[in-house]
């Protein structure tokens, strides 16, 4: 009996040929910046770069060309994604829309939201932050309590918004809420509206993370008229529509190179002269990523097909931030850090930042516990 | 109308997934074949036994020639098909040879030999220092010591790999030439010692067709041990959560506490990273390429040592009996992470091109994997 299947992804010859212009981009692009900056890699926000990656055509390059996209396959778009990760480009302010907004709004959004924000978001213009996560309303994203409530012409929102990334930065939010009935109506009677930040009575506060570091907030929505023309889908059908944007969140390569940057480093410091111990530890990694990466194309793979890969993505998900969160301790167990040593001073300073961004690989995109009980699930167990 | 994969070109959609339909034929009748083969079977090979019936079944069907090309006799499937057949095994257990068969195959007629069809096995399996072939008279003496070769004893053919002034050669030897010291796998599975100081005639010796040697040699085992390893591990997780719906305590099944299905979850993991590993040892065979079968293995191997305890671990006390069949595939998975190269062996190969690669190499060192016509 087979639970779960993971395609073997087919090698794109052009899919190579497009590695390489994207490795030169960003050989040009990064080359000044440290490791420990580009550590931040999918947290890191640059407009300008988005911009240049949009006139590359690199951003909805999946989509119909009449929105803006470029019409190449899922495995394309993968290789770009994973060049940008593993070298930690700043991709922030356009990953969410291109990972998720988009092709939420390609699959139910209305002819005239599609024509309005696709375009700019592929030129890389355009950026979309997630309304889903709630003070009450975090794992459980059914207890969602945020309201719109139906009004002439369009809904008056209220409630509150947490944890959004880069909502500071971004231009629109998909906003999960209840249309209807109560918190006890669970899945029923909540949508998705695509709303606008710069509507009045919208307060967005950033909230420091534990490094004091500025990148999620809280967004407060106060009597805010949004009209009729920012629902997505149909009233009521959210939970649907939320959910496949789930899917499209959590089936990506960022979610296991989120400490690739740090690897390299330890390559950096170990090569010189390694002991049999590394070079086994530096070993085990690499069968780790490579693994990874061919569950993660069969998943890019399944995309392509037009299948709904929600549990080969949790899969690969969970064995990823595994192994983003063992790295620190890979580099921890083999290298004496000094942070005064030219050699290791780099090296100490990406640790340092991986180290506290770590707690948040196995959070961020659905818990670890919620991705084991999809598993579950999955099994037949639930 | 669905988004994010579209529109899928015609040239795509040609590149599906594709099995042929021979190797589904096989992989039919292979599931067929050790489905039906019984726990008492599997008991006496875990005792050193033979079942011959399951053998002359298996040779019937043809298998052991499954990696052998079409003008060598085979049926022309791809190596990449064809090793699914060792996965159907790895999943019943079966008490037979078949991978040691299909490469002993391979390698006899790649060297020019024709394939055999009785139970045949590889040597060494170990590393490079076994046997050495010297000119005597009109033929050759081959001698040396070979540990761990699986099936040996049951075997008719061993195909050895013998140096001779630096330079491989592939040696067919009829066992009984071996002077054999029988052993056991941790599975119990044969896993002999063989000494081995014999005359040859020139017809039982040809130079190794390129690209053989003992570390390919290694490599063609151990990436097979993986489509086992693959097969093995598929049964564990369906074993367990079976289990895990049937057993009831403190008034319901197991498998409704949360706890339990977190680990079957972390154990489900595993079962695809090990499937992973395994379609890319699948791919690597054909071409040897040491670096991604050295990754197949390493991290199969580290699957096990995850997925194995918590199979036990849901199983309780009755999985940890003699009577009970969970031992068939856990005893052989710890067996075969060691076999062909445990995964310390192939990390340190693997390591150590990393570190060669450098920081700057890294990444693209990661992504010559599984990329088109990659000529490492
Ligand atoms: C860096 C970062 C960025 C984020 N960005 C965004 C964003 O842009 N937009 C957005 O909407 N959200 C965002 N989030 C929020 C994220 O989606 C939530 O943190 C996540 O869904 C978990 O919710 P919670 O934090 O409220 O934890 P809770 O749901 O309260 O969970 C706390 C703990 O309890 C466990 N738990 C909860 N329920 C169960 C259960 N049924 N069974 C077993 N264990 C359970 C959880 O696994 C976890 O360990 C972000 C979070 C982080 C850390």
């Amino acid at each position: 009996m087979t639970y779960f299947t993971f395609p073997n992804a087919p090698p794109l010859p052009e899919a190579e040929k497009l590695r390489g212009e994207v490795r030169a981009f960003l050989a040009e692009e990064l080359r000044n910046v440290p490791a420990h900056v580009r550590a931040a890699s999918w947290s890191g926000f640059d407009a300008q770069f988005s911009r240049r990656m949009g006139e590359r055509g690199w951003i909805g390059m999946t989509w119909p060309k009449q929105y803006g996209g470029h019409e190449r396959s899922s495995l394309e778009r993968y290789v770009v994604l994973e060049e940008m990760l593993a070298v930690g480009a700043p991709v922030a302010a356009h990953w969410i829309a291109d990972r998720q907004s988009g092709p939420l709004l390609l699959r139910f959004g209305t002819e005239e939201q599609r024509q309005n924000v696709l375009p700019k978001i592929a030129a890389g213009e355009l950026f979309c932050c997630i309304g889903m996560s709630e003070p009450d309303s975090g794992s459980d994203l059914a207890a969602v309590r945020t309201r719109a409530e139906p009004v002439d012409g369009g809904f008056r929102v209220n409630g509150t918004k947490l944890w959004t990334t880069y909502g500071h930065r971004a231009h629109y939010m998909l906003l999960f809420c209840r249309t209807s009935g109560g918190p006890a109506d669970r899945h029923k009677g909540t949508s998705q509206l695509l709303v606008d930040l710069t509507l009045p009575g919208i307060t967005i506060r950033p909230i420091a993370d534990l490094s004091g570091a500025k990148h999620f907030n809280e967004v407060v929505f106060e009597n805010v008229f949004v009209p009729g023309s920012a629902l997505i889908g149909e009233e009521g059908n959210g939970w649907h529509q939320v959910t496949s944007e789930l899917a499209y969140e959590r089936s990506g390569p960022e979610r296991f190179l989120s400490s690739f940057v740090l690897f390299a480093e330890l390559i950096r410091v170990l090569q010189r002269n390694p002991s049999d111990h590394a070079t086994i530890a530096v070993g085990r990694l690499i069968s780790h990523f490579v693994v990874l990466r061919q569950l993660s194309r069969g998943v890019a793979w399944l995309l392509q097909n037009g299948e709904n890969p929600a549990l080969e993505a949790a899969v690969v998900k969970d064995l990823g931030a595994l192994v983003e969160q063992e790295i620190p301790d890979v580099v921890r167990s083999l290298v004496e850090i000094d942070p005064d040593s030219e050699q290791t001073r780099e090296l100490a300073r990406t640790l340092h930042y991986i180290v506290q961004a770590a707690p948040s690989f196995s959070l961020r995109g659905g818990t670890r516990e919620i991705l084991r009980g999809i598993i579950a699930r999955g099994l037949g167990l639930r | 109308m669905s988004a994010g994969h579209w529109p899928m070109p015609a040239e795509e959609v040609m590149r599906l997934p594709y099995r042929s339909e021979t190797a589904a034929l096989l992989s039919e009748s292979a599931t067929r074949l050790f489905g039906a083969v019984n726990d008492g079977e599997l008991r006496k090979a875990e005792l050193g036994g033979w079942s011959e019936t399951s053998w002359r079944e298996v040779a019937e069907a043809g298998f052991p020639l499954a990696f052998v090309s079409e003008a060598g006799g085979g049926f022309g499937v791809a190596p990449a098909e064809a090793i699914e057949l060792v996965r159907i095994a790895g999943y019943h257990a079966a008490p037979v040879p078949l991978a040691e068969a299909m490469l002993a195959n391979r390698l006899l007629t790649e060297a020019g030999f024709a394939p055999v069809d009785r139970p045949a096995t590889i040597a060494p399996v170990t590393g490079c220092t076994a046997f050495s072939l010297q000119r005597e008279g009109a033929g050759w003496r081959i001698r040396g010591r070979a540990v761990g070769v699986p099936w040996a004893r049951h075997a008719g053919t061993i195909v050895a790999l013998a140096d001779h002034d630096g330079s491989p050669f592939v040696v067919a030897l009829n066992r009984t030439i071996a002077e054999l010291e029988q052993r056991a796998s941790l599975a119990g599975v044969p896993s002999d010692a063989l000494t081995i100081d014999a005359l040859l005639s020139n017809d039982d010796v040809r130079p190794a067709p390129t690209r053989w040697n003992c570390e390919t040699l290694r490599a063609a085992g151990a990436a097979l041990r993986v489509a086992e390893m693959a097969g093995a591990l598929e049964r564990v997780l369906e074993l367990t959560v079976t289990y895990a719906n049937e057993r009831v305590q403190f008034g319901k099944p197991i498998g409704k506490q949360q706890a339990v299905q977190q680990s079957l979850a972390v154990l489900a993991g595993q079962v695809a990273a090990c499937g992973g590993a395994a379609a890319i040892a699948g791919a690597a065979f054909d071409g040897l390429d040491i670096p991604s079968i050295a990754a197949a293995k390493a991290r199969a191997g580290e699957a096990v040592s995850v997925a194995a305890p918590i199979a036990h671990q849901v199983h309780g006390a009755i999985g940890f009996t003699e009577e009970h069949r969970l031992h068939f595939f856990t005893r052989r998975l710890w067996a075969w992470r060691d076999e062909f190269g445990s995964e310390r062996h192939w990390s340190a190969i693997l390591g150590g091109q990393a570190l060669a690669a450098g920081a700057e190499g890294l990444w693209p060192f990661v992504t010559a994997f599984g990329a088109p016509q990659e000529a490492r």
